[in-house]
């Protein structure tokens, strides 16, 4: 399982790269791995508004349904669009090609873990 | 042999060992036999219609009656059904059906009622209706009893819409939070939405339980209800019932009950003496009405003082020796159904409680609970148990030990159905990795439980050996091996292409 140093993550799983005021939200590897194949994703509409810890997108695998909570506050300005037809990118390159949206952050977010916190929260 | 030798053993037919491989319709159709013959048309067909006409034959495939009865009597064998089998789905209570049910709706008075005939016609079937409302308020606890949801889901939409009606008269009107456990059904979350509120998760404690410091933190002035399952999705029972209702009645809320489990209670204990204010009871569980097809069902809801001014519409009413078929009323949230309730389903019901009656209706309850705590007792040294201890009529096991040779909780689904039984429900509850459920019920035999332990008993053995081929290639018998569920589900063929 891979967990990349260079990003920050939530206990519900989600991960959160920040580029000045640009942030950039997906799933854990961990997470895609305890959900099995993801068969869809539900975006977030762009320009909506989210405060830090709202669901904001959907991933259904064959085992659950799962909702995405928004590590951090702001408008949704991009979704990848790609997931829509082919939603297992989320398994195979969670961190890359698997990312769900991007927020223009304005303010707040939720407790965020680096890459040491989040593996020692998995541990336990 | 091995297995695919023998599925690809030659035949002339299609059928090999009296297995029936069956296409679908449209690949059996030819253009010739039909079964139907359709009247054909008198005269011009007037002008206004023509819009409507078919530009092109209507793609009905052709098959003569025998061929079409084949066709289907053949995939009515390729299920799995309580008649066939046992059938161990956790949460869904696969009880069996007895044939005195069956009996007693077959009685000409009851199964050739209409639906609007006058109700001094129909005294008999209410006066039966009647007590079988009488007898569920009884069961529950809670007095006031609508026979009227056709689903267990339905009932659920119908009660929170009678928590919501309560609040709204007394001006209450910003209750709109409903609260919802992690470990609940997903249709409570959707049944509470589809009633215009607004649902929040409750995380549950460690113990598979309701938090008391989670549900207190979530308990406001907007809260409308907390929705729970006793006992729980987990198989546990929320010991904590008394104190959590306390606290939600405390905040101004209400609580509802999802009867889903109430196999493990019926006779022994009452969800209303718990301080649950609305619960419904889905009768095609607890009270053995058949599960098949989608439908019909039925899910009567059972309240308290509080919300008997707010069941639905039409109701049943004893006026001296008759029962009065009810339609309006102050205070109702109105028509739900379009009559008194599945009348069919309902009758049933009332015979399996009837075929106990009040002094052994707790055998129910005890005989489920026994079974599932004797299976967890026979299976928990091969299994992890997530919540140790006693378990109510459901055991919950994992498969975090099997997970250490690579095999999984679908793993061992897939290889019991070689072994000659349906699997449980698996994944489910959401809050446990890799969750098996396993619910026995009541009508099944100890050497029917038996041989369904040895076979999971079996896999563990082999599992733990790493002898995990075949558990990864599972199940290797039937018609069809391992579907491609991903595959389904990402990209369905819905429609025939030709």
């Amino acid at each position: 399982m891979t967990i990349p140093t260079d990003l920050k993550y939530t206990r519900e799983h989600e991960w959160v790269r920040q580029e000045g005021d640009t942030a950039t939200l997906g799933i854990s590897d961990h997470a895609q791995e305890a959900l099995g194949d993801i068969v869809f994703v539900e975006l977030p509409e762009i320009g909506r508004v989210v405060a830090p810890g709202d669901a904001f997108a959907v991933v259904e695998s064959v085992k659950a349904v799962s909702d995405i909570y928004a590590p951090v506050g702001g408008e949704i300005i991009e979704v990848n669009a790609e997931l829509e037809s082919t939603p297992e990118k989320v398994n195979t390159d969670p961190y890359g090609a698997g990312w769900i949206a991007k927020v223009k952050t304005s303010g707040g977010s939720v407790e965020l873990l680096d890459e040491a916190e989040y593996t020692t929260f998995l541990e336990e | 042999m091995s297995a695919e030798a023998i599925h690809d053993a030659k035949s002339y037919s299609g059928v090999s060992g009296m297995q029936h491989e069956e296409p679908l319709l449209f690949e059996h159709a030819h253009e010739q036999a039909t079964s139907i013959n359709l009247p054909g048309v008198h005269g011009e067909i007037p002008a206004e219609l023509s819009p409507f006409m078919r530009a092109s034959a209507a793609g009905i495939p052709g098959l003569s009656e025998g061929e079409a009865v084949r066709h289907f009597v053949r995939l009515s064998q390729w299920n799995h059904s309580i008649e066939t089998g046992f059938y161990p789905l956790g949460s869904c209570t696969m009880k069996y059906n007895p044939r005195v049910n069956e009996q007693a709706v077959r009685l000409p008075g009851l199964a050739h009622l209409h639906p609007d005939q006058p109700e001094d016609t129909v005294q008999g079937a209410l006066q039966l209706l009647y007590e079988l409302q009488e007898w569920l308020g009884e069961i529950s606890g809670l007095p006031h009893v609508t026979l009227q949801p056709a689903a267990g889901a339905h009932g659920e939409l119908v009660g929170i819409m009678m928590i919501r009606a309560w609040h709204d008269m007394r001006g209450d009107i910003k209750r709109r939070t409903v609260l919802v456990p992690d470990s609940a059904h997903g249709t409570n979350p959707a049944s509470a939405a589809l009633a215009g509120m607004n649902t929040v998760e409750l995380k549950s404690g460690d113990n598979g339980r309701i938090d008391l410091d989670v549900l207190k933190a979530h308990l406001n002035d907007e809260v409308a209800a907390l929705m729970l399952t006793n006992p729980n999705t987990t198989g546990m029972f929320e010991s904590d019932i008394a104190e959590i209702c306390r606290l939600v009645h405390d905040a101004g809320g209400l609580v509802y009950g999802d009867g889903a489990n109430l196999n493990a209670l019926v006779g022994v204990a009452r969800p209303g003496d718990m301080g649950i204010d609305c619960l419904h009871i889905n009768v095609h569980k607890t009270f053995s009405t058949p599960h098949g097809g989608g439908g019909p069902g039925a899910g009567p809801v059972a309240v308290n003082d509080k919300l008997a001014a707010f069941l639905p519409l039409p109701c049943l009413e004893k006026d001296g020796d008759s029962i009065r078929i009810i339609h309006h009323n102050d205070h109702s949230i109105g028509n739900v159904f379009g009559s008194i309730g599945q009348t069919g389903v309902l009758l049933r019901a009332a015979a399996y409680i009837a075929a106990f009656g009040r002094q052994h209706l707790h055998r129910i309850a005890e005989d489920a609970v026994l079974n599932a705590n004797y299976m967890l007792a026979r299976l928990k040294d091969a299994y992890h148990v997530p919540f140790p201890g006693l378990c109510k009529h459901e055991c919950l096991l994992t498969d975090e030990w099997q997970e250490r040779h690579g095999v999984k909780t679908l793993d061992i689904a897939k290889r019991l159905i070689d072994l000659g039984f349906h699997p449980m429900t698996v994944y489910f509850p959401l809050i446990v990795h890799g969750a098996m459920l396993i619910e026995p019920t009541e009508s099944e035999s100890r050497a029917t439980i038996d041989r369904f332990c040895n076979a999971m008993l079996e896999i563990a053995k082999a599992c733990a050996a790493g002898d995990t081929e075949l558990l990864h290639q599972a199940p290797l018998m039937p018609i069809r091996r391992r579907l491609d569920e991903t595959l389904a589900a990402r990209k369905p063929v819905l429609v025939w292409p030709g």
